[in-house]
């Protein structure tokens, strides 16, 4: 398992730094909340990600996508996090598609894929229903009833839930919530008679939304893999994701993180750079060593993912690892950052704010630092 | 290459030949074998392996024959230090005059101390200690004290040294000396080597707060060190120091490959002292949790030295890298063994006899240990220091902050 990027995704993750520098750098980002933009993201630009093959990188040649694995993906989210640029690559490809790819039937692999990765479709991961993250937690119900089922109840924190064509979401057929067995994934179509959308406003400006089902009917097709055993595929995805928001979370702290140590030499005070202060350099210095731990973390996570020596479990603890470590970096450094840049740090005026709101909705995303840590510590009590 | 290829065959052979079975196992702290005029062995297999080595020149294999070392090339060396991790072969000896004074020898001795010093480190006869520290001279080293008098034929040395290890199971000393008080500090430092039997030393060894340790002071009353023990110039001994100190790190990391330290999974503690998930109150839940998050930090630590090894080999700068390990995992065993006396609770709290497990007692000790961890070798406002100037490249700040050597 290799914790560096090889020549080929090295040369992605400068390929994808130089174009989102010139496409999607944060003043787009900033620009599409100023006119509130309701997609969150701009589908020209989304386009030409398609266009460069982003959005196959993480799928077998067979349903169309570049086998190219997480690590690649990984570089690109590392850009993405820099620019705090917005897509739907994490939704639609790094979620939705791999639930399809992991559970979904040849006849839902062919009706959705290609319409995923070409980007004509976009689909989003319903799961969450508690404040917290907890895909074990699904209580949202899905009766038989003839050939297919119905399903009724309210999905929270809907990652670019505004404008999906479909949704994929986890139910429950059998069990109680908090159990792993009896969830069931289904494709929800958006425009199904019962289901209501509504935006959810999210400090990130990003698109996230309420998904209300009502008495929602679907067939016997809509059924992703074996009814009441969604769970392990679900949290397959869910991995993929979260080391990719944890390659993101990186290359957002990593930024800000080389802009405070750019302040800390040019602003001057008391006739010297701030930087000259032993109490700002060890914090510094600090910062500096917990973002290279998240980088081993995070390079780990990827690696992990693309390894099929590992199990289930040992992939699972890894995305853990890189996803807490990720996170426990963002959230150390965002705080230094803002303080450190004095009052110029509470300011919309600099990017600096817009970073530690994208870090705080990322870190909350797709399992906390304490979900994952204890997520790690079960286990690796497991395999003990 | 095919000559090359010659080498690691044939070294191979004699390795196979050689190496004693049980010297190709980890190595328990209590198992090292010290060079030095009186060597003790804790089995025959040691002795053999001891006598072995020294008898091909293999413990300094890349030293010149001429010196008593093995002449091997650094290609050769490469490739029985290879050979060596490959059948897991212990290091015959440890010896800080190979480590580390010897290579300075080399570089900056006379043909004349060469001849005289360099042999008998290279037969293991000669255990050597490192005078560096001194009580008022931590950190900032450069401000030493220990002062050496010109007396026209040797130098008279009167102060003391301290954190010497083995100080008082050492035959021989390098130490940093003052020789010119009155020029910036580092400008008057030189290096000697000394006889410990020399009159006038005494080494007392150091209680510390974890108990018995092998750190001595050393106190030098009026000792004389003939001059021909200058090693390098007068008055230019910092840089012989840095040179030496570069030794020390890479000693260190080879050191640390063959050494077995005594590990404890916190995992796998804090599910034996803990109760079942099932019976745990939310403060037991809470302490698994630190439990558990400072077993991630221990990971991704142990992911960041692999990474390193992976961006040296791919020859990138890994210096930044570098920087962060011995802050890192210094710190990072002091909040260890802090979770740990906490999970033990008052099982912890033994310091000797029947009453307590004998893990139970060494994850006392160890932590009482781990404080001396983030103080020795660079404390870690040092590391800070260097991190922030080095690798950040923040701006100096006034000389008492920012840790700056002299005027």
């Amino acid at each position: 398992m290799s914790l560096v990027y090889s020549e080929e995704q090295q040369l992605l993750a400068d390929t994808a730094a130089e174009f989102l520098m010139a496409k999607s750098p944060v003043t787009a980002q900033r620009k599409l909340r100023d006119e509130g933009s309701a997609d969150g993201f701009d589908a020209a630009l989304w386009r030409e990600m398609v266009d460069m093959g982003w959005s196959a990188i993480p799928f077998p040649e067979a349903l169309g996508g570049l086998e190219f694995g997480c690590k690649g993906l990984g570089a690109v989210f590392e850009q993405i996090g820099r620019n705090l640029s917005a897509s739907p690559l994490l939704s639609s490809i790094v979620l939705a598609g791999s639930v399809i790819e992991l559970a979904g039937s040849e006849a839902q692999q062919a009706e959705w894929m290609a319409a995923l990765i070409g980007g004509d479709k976009r689909v989003a991961l319903a799961v969450d229903e508690t404040p917290r993250h907890g895909p074990a937690a699904v209580a949202l119900r899905a009766r038989r009833e003839g050939a297919g089922y119905v399903l009724t109840g309210t999905k929270a924190f809907v990652a670019d839930g505004v404008g999906a064509d479909a949704f994929i979401v986890a139910a429950r057929t059998g069990g109680q919530p908090g159990e792993q067995g009896g969830i069931s994934l289904f494709v929800v179509a958006a425009d199904a008679p019962g289901v209501q959308v509504s935006p959810m406003k999210t400090l990130d400006s990003r698109n996230h939304a309420t998904l209300v089902l009502n008495e929602v009917r679907v067939g016997a097709a809509a059924l992703l893999g074996a009814e009441g055993e969604g769970f392990a595929a679900l949290d397959a995805a869910l991995d993929r994701g979260r080391v990719c928001l944890a390659a993101e979370l990186l290359g957002s702290t990593q930024s800000l993180f080389d802009t405070t140590v750019e302040y800390l030499k040019t602003r001057v005070q008391f006739d010297v750079p701030i930087g000259s202060f032993q109490a700002l350099q060890h914090r510094a210095a600090w910062c500096y060593a917990h973002l290279q731990l998240a980088r081993s973390a995070v390079m780990a996570g990827l690696a992990a993912m693309d390894d099929p020596a590992l199990d289930a479990a040992a992939r699972a603890r890894m995305a853990s690892l890189a996803k807490w470590k990720a996170g426990d970096a963002a959230h150390r450094i965002s705080r230094e950052a803002v303080q450190m840049h004095g009052g110029m740090g509470v300011t919309d005026e600099l990017d600096v704010g817009l970073h530690l709101k994208r870090i705080r909705v990322a870190q909350a995303s797709l399992g906390d630092g304490d979900f994952h840590v204890q997520r790690y510590g079960d286990l690796s009590a497991v395999e003990a | 290459m095919s000559t090359l290829e010659d080498f690691r065959r044939e070294t191979r052979a004699w390795l196979e030949a050689n190496c004693p079975q049980s010297m190709r196992t980890a190595m328990p702290d209590g198992e090292l074998v010290w060079g030095g005029r009186t060597v003790e062995f804790k089995n025959e297999d040691q002795r053999l392996w001891f006598e072995r080595m020294r008898d091909k020149g293999w413990f300094c294999p890349d030293w010149p024959a001429a010196y008593g070392g093995g002449g091997l090339s650094p290609e050769q060396n490469a490739v029985l230090e290879s050979e060596m991790r490959r059948l897991r072969c212990r290091p015959p000896q440890i010896n800080l005059g190979i480590w580390m004074l010897g290579p300075v020898v080399l570089e900056f001795g006379t043909e004349e101390q060469k001849r005289e010093l360099l042999p008998p480190m290279a037969r293991g006869e000669i255990r050597w200690c490192q005078g560096f520290s001194e009580p008022n001279a931590g950190s900032d080293l450069a401000s030493l004290k220990t002062s050496a008098v010109d007396a026209g034929d040797h130098f008279v040395v009167n102060g003391t040294k301290i954190w010497t290890s083995y100080g008082d199971k050492s035959d021989w000393m390098y130490m940093l000396v003052r020789t010119n008080p009155d020029v910036p500090k580092q400008q008057g430092i030189s290096l000697l080597v000394v006889d410990m039997a020399s009159p006038g030393i005494e080494a007392r060894p150091i209680d510390l707060i974890s108990g018995k340790s092998s750190f001595c002071q050393v106190f030098f009353d009026n000792v004389k060190v003939p001059k021909r023990q200058l090693i390098g110039p007068l008055n230019g001994g910092w840089t012989l120091a840095k040179a030496l100190l570069q030794h020390e790190r890479r000693a260190m990391s080879k050191f640390g490959e063959f050494s077995l330290p005594t590990h404890f999974d916190l995992l796998s503690i804090a599910g034996k002292y803990l109760p079942a998930q099932e019976a745990s109150s939310p403060a037991d839940v809470a302490l698994r949790q630190r439990a558990y998050a400072m077993a991630m930090d221990e990971m991704a630590y142990s992911l960041t030295a692999q990474r390193m090894g992976e961006e040296a080999r791919a020859r990138k700068n890994v210096s930044g890298l570098m920087s962060i390990m011995k802050l890192v995992h210094s710190e990072q065993e002091k909040d260890k063994f802090e979770v740990l006396v906490d999970v033990l609770g008052h099982r912890a709290l033994g310091w000797e006899g029947e009453g307590f497990e004998p893990q139970e007692l060494a994850i006392t000790k160890a932590w009482l240990g781990s404080f001396a961890q983030t103080i020795a070798g660079g404390s870690s406002e040092v590391q800070l220091n260097v991190i922030a100037k080095r690798v950040l490249e923040l701006p100096e700040g006034n000389p008492a902050s920012a840790g700056k050597q002299g005027k």
